[in-house]
């Protein structure tokens, strides 16, 4: 997802608007910590950067509540606007529309599949990420981290992480 | 009646007071399920049952900090969590109960994700968009949950023997702690959840207790000795260094 696309992105009224838009650039470029492939705007956990008063407002959806990566990702977004040169930076958590793997972007599905992860889809329909070959077995529904469960592909034989469905 | 057309309803002390219930619910499960971490059966459900007790600990994070933001004097996740007593503590006494052996955990598990599963379809829809947001990703969640330990109480009640009496006996011991779970509006909660129970222990051959004695006094902080051990062994450090950080 393009920066400009996020959520709120059209509702920004302040004289700092080339400030806020490269803050919004520099935030939209923190990469979640246990996928790094992923950009925090393709994950699609970004909802909104603003500027209020004098300081930036940066507004995160958390995804799986068990996900011990949310506080990284608050300190990554904080220190990478402020050593941007962004003065003062606020993070603010917002539960609320809940986060769900549909916000996933396109160009974040592609991602997952070339860094070994079957991007989120229906259990039925997950795809071996190294041979493309359906049906794979499915290991635990638990796998690394809490967002993924294991499957293992029953044609080239690899263990493979899916990003489950949420 | 159910609670996501009275919770905002309450004046902010009980919505204080609510919130903090099911957040030391979750709470209290996740520290019983995180003991679990390299003693399970098998290297998979070390993995699976730190994940759900992750996503329990999360839960109960959000929850406490909604509550501090509602309740507005800075009381914050880590004070609720580290530094009330056994007595303000208001989780429901199945969730403190001993892991016992790995049925007596699934059965416990069981009987407590089928309540979350009407739990949090209830307050998804709530007025408080908070709260809201909460139980709409918990209620995803409890799903997973939910399949897991249906899974598991299915495998050990249809299983071996051994596994038939273990998991029977979970059931016959639990029981008493799961009328509690339906104390107040949350009775609104009992059909769903008796239905979801007596399906899976059905498939697992297992029987129903019949109705008896029924425990309770955890919503109101009179809790089982096992509650005071684990808070003790959670907030000892807070306790002997307050505001200790690493």
């Amino acid at each position: 997802m393009d920066a400009a696309e996020l959520p709120g992105a059209g509702m920004v009224t302040s004289t700092m608007t080339v400030d806020v838009a490269r803050a919004r650039e520099i935030a939209a470029g923190v990469v979640d910590p246990e996928i790094p492939v992923l950009s925090i705007a393709e994950l699609g956990i970004l909802r909104d950067v603003r500027s209020v008063a004098d300081r930036i407002v940066v507004t995160i959806t958390p995804t799986y509540s068990g996900c011990p990566a949310m506080q990284q990702i608050e300190d990554d977004v904080r220190s990478a606007l402020t050593s941007a040169g962004c003065g003062e930076v606020e993070v603010q958590i917002v539960h609320s529309p809940a986060w769900t793997t549909d916000w996933i972007s396109p160009e974040g599905h592609r991602k997952l599949a070339s860094f070994g992860i079957a991007p989120p889809s229906h259990v039925d329909d997950v795809l071996c990420p190294r041979c493309e070959s359906a049906a794979p077995k499915m290991v635990s529904r638990f796998g690394s981290t809490a967002c993924k469960a294991l499957m293992v592909c029953v044609s080239c034989g690899e263990p493979f992480d899916h990003f489950k469905e949420f | 009646m159910s609670f996501s057309s009275e919770v905002p309803a309450l004046d902010p002390g009980d919505r204080v007071a609510f919130l903090l219930a099911h957040a030391d619910d979750n709470m209290v499960l996740a520290q019983r399920l995180g003991a679990w971490i390299s003693s399970a059966p098998e290297l998979e459900e070390d993995i699976a049952l730190g994940n759900i007790a992750l996503d329990h600990l999360g839960v109960a994070r959000a929850l406490y900090t909604h509550a501090g933001a509602v309740e507005g004097i800075g009381r914050s996740e880590d004070e609720f969590a580290m530094t009330r007593s056994e007595r303000d503590f208001t989780n429901v006494l199945l969730v403190e109960q001993p892991n016992g052996d790995f049925a007596h955990t699934m059965v416990r598990a069981l009987l407590f994700d089928a309540y979350q599963l009407e739990l949090w379809a209830d307050l998804a829809g709530s007025d408080d968009p908070s709260l809201a947001g909460i139980a709409e990703r918990a209620l995803k969640e409890a799903r997973y949950h939910f399949r897991h330990s249906s899974a598991w109480v299915v495998r050990l009640g249809d299983g071996t023997g051994e596994s038939q009496v273990r998991a029977q006996a979970a059931v016959d011991a639990l029981w008493r702690y799961t009328a509690e779970l339906f104390e107040g509006a949350a009775g609104a909660y009992l059909p769903g959840w008796e239905r979801q129970v007596a399906e899976v222990l059905a498939d697992a051959g297992l029987s129903l207790p019949d109705d008896g004695y029924q425990r309770s006094g955890g919503r109101r902080g009179f809790h089982s000795e096992h509650l005071g051990h684990l808070l003790a062994e959670m907030q000892w450090m807070q306790r002997s260094y307050p505001g200790q950080e690493w």
